[in-house]
């Protein structure tokens, strides 16, 4: 993790422009989806042992659903935007007047519908990001999962695994209304790709 | 249960356990729960294997619990250190799912290849496999009882389930 020692306060500021600007284009997107303001959180950047990346949305047993995209490309990652179930059920609601029924599983129709919204999200972030770096950042097909938070993030975590126990991982938050509605975007760059994207910002790394 | 300790493993980290602690390990995705156990003594250990094999670690210092080729005999030792016999020792595991399908690559096998690896190794060291709940693309959390020698395993989709 030597590489990531080395990174300077300034360094770590362009890292959390790069969720802010990928994020700020993802609320906007769902803002327009929900014809509602939706507020976002001041971007987290953090190298995080993998213990507690999952702490960051409740716990490894938290139950979430997650939309997982592997971003192809100059700056390789995986993205992840995670929802608790109750955004997940007022979001069906609100978009598409689905009534998610309590205690009950997520049908194939809302969980593709939730991974649907997921894909739109996702994708508007990164192309902001493609836009802001140049570099090419081409999305795979979204998947989504309803489970355990550390079931799917640690899948994140793999290209970290072969480094050393933690993994850095840029986290933006938004809210609609106060917390009825809470989302979270992780970006979580491979180890490699953080030179691409400091290069393409014309950012030296002393 | 009450009374009983429980002795918490992390990811990429392991522990043993004995007179009826329990060891814990939440949220396996690709990630293998493996507990290993001595009827007789009553030593449990558990690791939480998160890639096969150390042979691709590019790390400065080693953590041998990360991978199935050291996370094993590192068990082991510490287990016979506290009174078990390598003879006795039977296994159990859970976990290794493929959580996501997409694309072919390596990594996304990682599931499959963390149950086989440790399973190459508790054969290297005759180890025999009692039990097992693995692949699938859901997550687990697990409990071992040092006491009952049972692997409690938990998912969001299946419920509860003992072997």
């Amino acid at each position: 993790m030597s590489l990531f020692e080395s990174f300077k306060a300034f360094e770590w500021d362009v890292l959390k422009e790069v969720g802010n600007i990928g994020a700020g284009n993802a609320a906007t997107a769902l803002s327009k989806l929900l014809d509602k303001p939706v507020d976002m959180g001041v971007p987290k950047v953090s190298l995080l042992p993998f213990e507690e990346v999952a702490e960051r949305v409740g716990g490894a047993e938290q139950i979430v659903i997650a939309v997982f995209l592997r971003v192809e490309g100059d700056a390789p990652g995986n993205m992840f935007f995670i929802i608790e179930e109750q955004s997940a059920k007022r979001m069906l609601n609100q978009l598409l007047s689905m009534n998610h029924q309590e205690d009950e599983g997520y049908s194939e129709m809302e969980l593709s519908a939730l991974c649907e919204i997921g894909n739109i999200l996702a994708g508007s972030y990164l192309s902001s990001l493609a836009d802001f770096t140049q570099l090419p950042m081409v999305p795979s097909v979204p998947a989504i999962a309803h489970d355990m938070a550390g079931a799917i993030l640690s899948y994140g975590l793999m290209q970290y695994g072969e480094m050393g126990d933690s993994a850095l991982l840029i986290e933006t938050t938004f809210l609609e209304d106060r917390q009825s509605l809470e989302g979270h975007f992780f970006l979580i760059p491979d180890p490699e790709s953080f030179n691409k994207i400091f290069k393409a910002l014309g950012v030296e790394l002393g | 249960m009450t009374g009983q300790t429980l002795v918490k493993v992390g990811m990429a980290d392991l522990n043993i356990a004995m007179e009826g602690a329990v060891l814990k390990t939440t949220g396996l995705g690709s990630c293998v729960g493996l507990t290993l156990f001595d009827p007789q003594s009553k030593v449990a250990g558990m690791a939480h294997v998160m890639l096969p094999s150390s042979e691709i670690a590019r790390e400065s210092q080693l953590n041998i619990a990360k991978y199935a080729d050291t996370a094993i005999p590192e068990l082991l030792g510490r287990m016979e250190a506290v009174g078990a016999r390598l003879g006795r020792i039977e296994a159990k595991m859970a976990g290794g799912a493929q959580m996501f399908a997409l694309g072919g690559s390596d990594t996304l096998r990682i599931g499959p290849r963390n149950v086989e690896s440790c399973k190459v190794i508790l054969q290297h060291y005759r180890i025999p496999i009692l039990g097992m709940d693995t692949g699938g693309n859901y997550g687990r959390t697990v409990e071992f009882d040092s006491y009952k020698g049972i692997l409690l395993i938990r998912s969001v989709q299946h419920g509860v389930k003992e072997i």
